[in-house]
């Protein structure tokens, strides 16, 4: 049996509510795309918090793994070690 | 960053001088920097919560002229967070309160006051006037608006923007670093992401994120230590963690990329996907069926078999209720099951303004639900018009 990738997943204040609360979430998957659909499946609710019916991660919705957006990676193709921190960090406009 | 005016030209009074004796024997401000403060103007987009620490501190530290667009009157619910504004000037213009709070902290400071909505119209010929930009509004239309007119004007626009408990701090707009636009290409549709009037906000967390704003503007006028230029600080009061995140310039970005295709400002409203107020209000009234507070007591009354649904969050509900049972509009699509036994009967959605009740209704309408009434005005105008016992929040 192969070792999944077991990555941290930080939740924004504005979607905890999808994900009973928490912070952070632990997912695995090998890519950025793999952990994002294993949160979609943990937490249904969120799924169209980020992404758009037609299944494309929403242009607001920034995903960064470490401290670098992985649209400069390799976008969701992007690859994880065990131990790496994902980042869901949306826009919000309050002041 | 170097600034472009001259501090020789400037001299600090004794008064001044005994004024910012703590700047002045910082090396990293010392005499040239307290100088180019007082050489310094900045704007202020808003005087609301985050521009509350950051006009006080600006101007407590000394620079020469401050500049706010706001056109809001100070309201009671500002009061938890606004400290710009205190209760005596509840129902007064925001400018005005702000203008005298800055001058009791420090009269040497010059405040100019602009009443205005910030438009394409007027966003450049404002901005021109001052060397920094600090984006303190509450709305992304605006916010694009003042990223555009900062990388088109060639001025920092010093970023600080807060939700709930969250917060995210920035500088866009310098020569080489990125802007806005880099970090977040579009806007959320409307309605996705509440405001603070709909989703709350700590009232520290503007006190928190403003005060940064405001370090982040003196760095910017000083030229001390690191600034924010390409880096995004994510600040979650909740779990109390402070992180940052890189923010490169997109080359492709169309404002400030390297073939830009936005070359003056354009329509922020339409760009965020917002309708104008009054064709909104049309289309409202052609495609929402609504009930009023006073038909709705007088059916209720009458005994008739309406069925009553409330969308906001439970948490609301204690504070204002009238009773009705509760599926909060976030949860509306997974919970349709639970109004399967009312698809024939009258529905009445109803929230705090009539605003979210509108897109339950408009959810419920494309599953098939067809006698649905939108409560015009919401548990606040219950309260207005029905049982003033019931509190406004």
């Amino acid at each position: 049996m192969t070792e999944t990738t077991t990555v941290t997943l930080y939740i924004p204040t504005p979607l905890r509510g999808f994900v009973g609360g928490d912070s952070s979430v632990s997912v695995s998957g090998e890519t950025v795309s793999e952990a994002l659909r294993q949160l979609v499946t943990l937490h249904p609710q969120i799924k169209t918090h980020l992404y758009t019916e037609a299944g494309d991660l929403r242009s607001f919705v920034n995903i960064y793994k470490n401290d670098d957006d992985v649209r400069y990676l390799n976008g969701e193709q992007t690859t994880l070690q065990a131990g790496d921190v994902l980042s869901i960090v949306p826009s919000i406009a309050g002041g | 960053m170097e600034t472009t005016f001259a501090p020789a030209a400037i001299s600090l009074s004794p008064e001044e001088i005994r004024r910012y004796s703590r700047h002045l024997i910082l090396p990293e401000v010392g005499m040239e920097g307290q100088k180019k403060l007082k050489a310094a103007s900045v704007l202020m987009v808003g005087a609301g919560g985050l521009g509350s620490p950051l006009g006080m501190y600006l101007a407590a530290a000394g620079v020469g002229r401050i500049g706010i667009v706001d056109f809001d009157v100070v309201d009671e619910s500002n009061l938890q967070r606004q400290l710009l504004h205190g209760t005596k000037d509840v129902g007064r213009p925001k400018l005005e309160s702000a203008r005298d709070r800055i001058h009791d902290i420090n009269p040497n400071v010059q405040v100019d006051l602009h009443p205005v909505h910030l438009t394409s119209d007027n966003a450049l010929e404002i901005i021109q006037d001052y060397d920094v930009v600090a984006d303190g509004t509450d709305n992304f239309p605006t916010r694009y608006l003042v990223n555009d007119a900062c990388v088109l004007a060639g001025k920092p626009n010093v970023y600080a923007s807060i939700f709930r408990f969250e917060g995210q701090a920035s500088v866009f707009g310098a020569p080489d670093g990125p802007c806005y636009r880099c970090l977040y290409a579009e806007p959320p549709p409307p309605g996705l992401v509440p405001s603070c009037a709909e989703g709350g906000v700590l009232g520290v967390l503007p006190g928190i994120v403003g005060s940064i704003q405001a370090l982040e503007v003196i760095k910017q006028i000083t030229g001390a230590g690191d600034s924010l230029i390409g880096r995004l600080l994510l600040i979650d009061t909740l779990g109390m963690q402070f992180r940052t995140l890189k923010v490169r310039k997109n080359p492709d970005c169309p404002v400030c990329g390297e073939h830009p295709t936005v070359t003056e400002l354009i329509d922020y409203q339409l760009f965020c996907g917002i309708t104008p107020p009054a064709s909104t209000e049309e289309t409202e009234m052609s495609t929402l069926p609504e009930i009023t507070v006073r038909e709705l007591k007088e059916r209720l009354d009458r005994g008739d078999d309406l069925f009553v649904l409330d969308v906001r969050r439970p948490h609301e509900a204690d504070i204002a209720t009238i009773g009705a049972p509760i599926i909060p509009l976030h949860e509306l699509a997974f919970r349709l099951d639970e109004l399967e036994p009312y698809r024939d009967q009258e529905i009445v959605l109803m929230c705090r303004s009539g605003a979210r009740s509108a897109t339950a209704l408009r959810h419920l309408q494309a599953q098939g639900f067809e006698k649905l009434y939108n409560l015009k005005g919401g548990i606040l105008a219950w309260s207005d018009e029905i049982d003033p016992s019931i509190p406004k929040y």
